[in-house]
């Protein structure tokens, strides 16, 4: 059955754990017009309806294989500003390769048959990179305009462009002293090299986006403080920016983190090279990471990294309720892990944390589960399994179940409706919210997803900003 | 005026190594918004860490607002040694709740060490929205205390104490709280107390007042990352709830807080902070 699928080349497991260098290099061209070649070029393709934002993915596909990557290029562009950071960061194995007709029916994810699309969109995204590819410019001159994005992540930075492209005037207001939002608090550089990152966010200021730093809406300015100063509509990219706690007995002991805050400290503040950098991490001999998501794979290789890089024998677990079929995390990224020497405790739900007299977390009570019927989300319920109780040793613990609406912004502007969970509400066709002229769209729509999901959202928010300006003209 | 520079400093108190240093800082942003609580983030360099510090005043006009910081770490210290001309690297707000001001009648302003800074902006509002304000303030000694000038002259009642009385009452703050409660001469009515200073001394005003009836609240100095409630390192435990003291706080009420959760929380980097003191200092 057909050619053997192509695997994207990573730096060993014992090397990468030294550093943050990125561990998957991609493919070269001859890799790329290999994996390509395996595509049929189905007559109805369903990968395209695995991808939430509707890439060609067919048409680019064929592109790669004529040896047109500048077209390929742009066809990904139609849709996805950033096809570097997708192809890096988008969980193809539950999206596009997974509705590939090389996945089996049945499958909870992509088959390794399936063609491994994003490796390819990633080397088109880097070929656009290398060789300065620049999206088209504007049709209409929208320059009268002035739209204000609060936040810089994935849904910000996407709204941006697609704006910025038109000709209107975009201001991106950034709370942190830096850019990318979670793509640089959030996810680390070995999963996303900082150069594509930086140079995105660059090519947006090439296309005179102005990014405001250290500018908290909802406090350093108010929403309608930016009406009152001409922005003609504000687009919220606010994401998911509260982490959730278990509400477990210990959990305001010391050296228990919130995901959130240790990859924040490591990723964004540079803690790995402290005193270099002032922001101080603490690192132990046995670290625990709990949660089965993309953060907590990221947390976990985190800490085994600064485990090595420290001189400790590298000891970092990783908690889970139910086992690895229902874990939402990459499955790439829980192979990586595993390589990496991560282990994995599965079944197991902790129930206290326990310190020493200094107030530092020295180890968590854990009960043992089982799976039941499934639940709300369709995954297998875990349920406990009594006097199945075990104590592990933890001198560092990282919660990494998830995370919330930050309602800074919200509270402090009471025309824009919130749901129960605290996520903004917004038309569905529109993603216009309850205040008129003000957008969402990303986590702060729906709660946590993922980049292109967001970037999808932000795009629909754009097109309907687009469309309002236009009927002002 | 460009933003983050460093207009004036000025060493306020200095005692064997010790300082206290008043920073004006161009911001005309948080100039215009600051009110009484709350705080900013700053960051000293590229490399620095970000530590949250009260907004002690503000001059709108001059698009400037006053920072006090104490020297008791390694970003504190970067902090004293700026110069006027100097730039700051990032800083960010006004974040936090800010002080509910209204006339309550009779409050009392206890700040010890460097929080006499941060009861410093509350008082002078206070006093603005009529109140009979009372300020209780303590230092180690006499060359450490601050500001005893500017709450006069916003207190209709001062008391000035050092540890060891090298200076006004020999003593610590929480004496006076006591006397002025439940004191030999006659109790006052107070409406409100709100204290300012190391966390053995706000515990302690949570324990005298127990009982008392008397509405109190701290502000707490908690570590800090992001300040927006995005990384809960500065969670602590209120009513038995975890609150994060960047959005849900500074301020909270005294006697609903678990201070000795808070106490050893707030020295989970201090053999990093010594390290690097050692190292680069």
């Amino acid at each position: 059955m057909g050619k053997e699928p192509v695997r994207a080349r990573e730096i060993e497991a014992k090397e990468r754990i030294k550093g943050f260098d990125e561990v998957v290099v991609g493919y070269s061209e001859e890799e790329a017009l290999k994996e390509a070649s395996r595509c049929i070029q189905c007559e109805n393709p369903t990968c395209i309806d695995g991808c939430p934002v509707g890439i060609d993915i067919k048409k680019f596909i064929s592109e790669i294989t004529r040896k047109d990557y500048r077209s390929a290029y742009f066809t990904i562009l139609e849709k996805n500003n950033f096809p570097s950071i997708c192809g890096r960061v988008c969980p193809a194995e539950y999206q596009c390769s997974k509705t590939c007709v090389f996945t089996k029916k049945n499958e909870p994810f992509a088959s390794d048959r399936a063609i491994k699309i994003h490796f390819l969109e990633r080397f088109v995204g880097d070929y656009g990179i290398k060789n300065r590819l620049k999206p088209k410019g504007a049709k209409e001159d929208l320059s009268r305009f002035k739209v204000a994005i609060v936040g810089s992540g994935p849904a910000g930075l996407c709204c941006a462009g697609e704006l910025a492209r038109r000709g209107v005037k975009v201001t991106v207001m950034e709370g942190l002293h830096d850019t990318g939002g979670v793509l640089r608090y959030g996810i680390p550089p070995f999963r996303l090299d900082r150069k594509v990152l930086d140079f995105e966010i660059d090519s947006l200021r090439k296309l005179d986006v102005d990014i405001i730093t250290n500018c908290v809406v909802g406090k350093t300015k108010t929403v309608y403080e930016l009406f009152d100063q001409g922005y003609d509509a504000v687009f919220l990219g606010l994401g998911a920016g509260a982490p959730s706690f278990l509400g477990i007995p210990g959990e305001g002991l010391c050296n228990v983190y919130s995901a959130n805050e240790f990859l924040t400290r490591v990723n964004l503040m540079s803690a790995y090279k402290f005193p270099k950098y002032h922001t101080p991490v603490n690192i132990g001999k046995h670290m625990v990471v709990i949660g089965g998501g993309n953060t907590a794979m990221d947390a976990a290789r985190v800490a085994l990294r600064l485990q090595k890089m420290n001189g400790i024998e590298p000891d970092t677990t990783i908690l889970y309720r139910r086992t690895e079929i229902e874990m939402p995390a990459r499955r790439l990224e829980i192979e990586h892990a595993k390589e990496e020497g991560i282990k994995f405790k599965l079944l197991v739900k902790p129930v206290e944390f326990e310190g020493d007299k200094e107030g530092f977390v020295k180890n968590i009570k854990c009960l043992k589960c089982e799976l039941g019927g499934p639940d709300s989300s369709g995954r297998r319920r875990p349920i406990e399994i009594k006097g199945s109780e075990f104590i592990l040793d933890c001198d560092i613990a990282v919660i990494a179940i998830g995370l919330k609406a930050n309602e800074v912004l919200t509270k402090a502007t009471p025309e824009v409706k919130t749901d129960k969970w605290g996520d903004v509400t917004v038309d569905a066709e529109t993603m216009e919210s309850s205040m008129k002229n003000v957008y969402a769209g990303g986590d702060i729509v729906g709660g946590e997803g993922t980049v292109i999901e967001a970037m999808g959202m932000a795009k629909k928010a754009a097109q309907s900003i687009i469309k309002r300006l236009l009927e002002k003209t | 005026m460009s933003n983050m520079l460093i207009v004036e400093t000025k060493v306020l108190a200095s005692f064997q190594g010790a300082r206290i240093v008043r920073l004006e800082i161009a911001s005309s942003e948080i100039s215009k918004k600051a009110r009484p609580g709350q705080f900013i983030l700053v960051m000293v360099s590229k490399e620095g860490e970000r530590i949250p510090l009260t907004v002690v005043d503000r001059n709108e006009e001059m698009g400037t607002i006053t920072l006090i910081v104490q020297e008791v770490g390694f970003t504190t210290r970067l902090l004293g040694r700026l110069k006027a001309g100097d730039s700051l690297y990032s800083i960010v707000g006004p974040l936090g709740h800010s002080t509910d001001i209204k006339n309550f009648g009779t409050v009392v302003l206890i700040g010890g060490g460097v929080g006499i800074a941060e009861i410093y902006p509350v008082a002078k509002a206070l006093k603005e929205a009529g109140n009979r304000v009372i300020s209780v303030i303590g230092s180690r000694t006499k060359d450490l205390l601050i500001l005893e000038e500017e709450l006069k002259a916003v207190s209709g009642g001062l008391y000035v104490l050092t540890d060891d009385g090298s200076y006004g009452r020999k003593g610590f703050t929480t004496d006076v709280l006591k006397d002025l409660l439940r004191g030999k001469d006659k109790p006052e009515k107070i409406d409100l107390i709100y204290a300012v200073g190391p966390i053995p001394m706000m515990k302690y005003v949570s324990e005298i007042v127990k009982g008392s009836g008397v509405r109190t609240l701290v502000s707490l100095n908690s570590l800090m990352v992001d300040g927006t409630g995005m990384c809960g390192g500065c969670r602590v435990i209120v009513g038995g709830q975890t609150k994060f003291t960047c959005v849900d706080g500074p301020e909270f009420d005294a006697g609903l807080i678990d201070w000795d959760a808070l106490m050893k929380r707030s020295r989970v980097y201090a053999r990093q902070e010594e390290h690097i003191c050692k190292l680069r200092t």
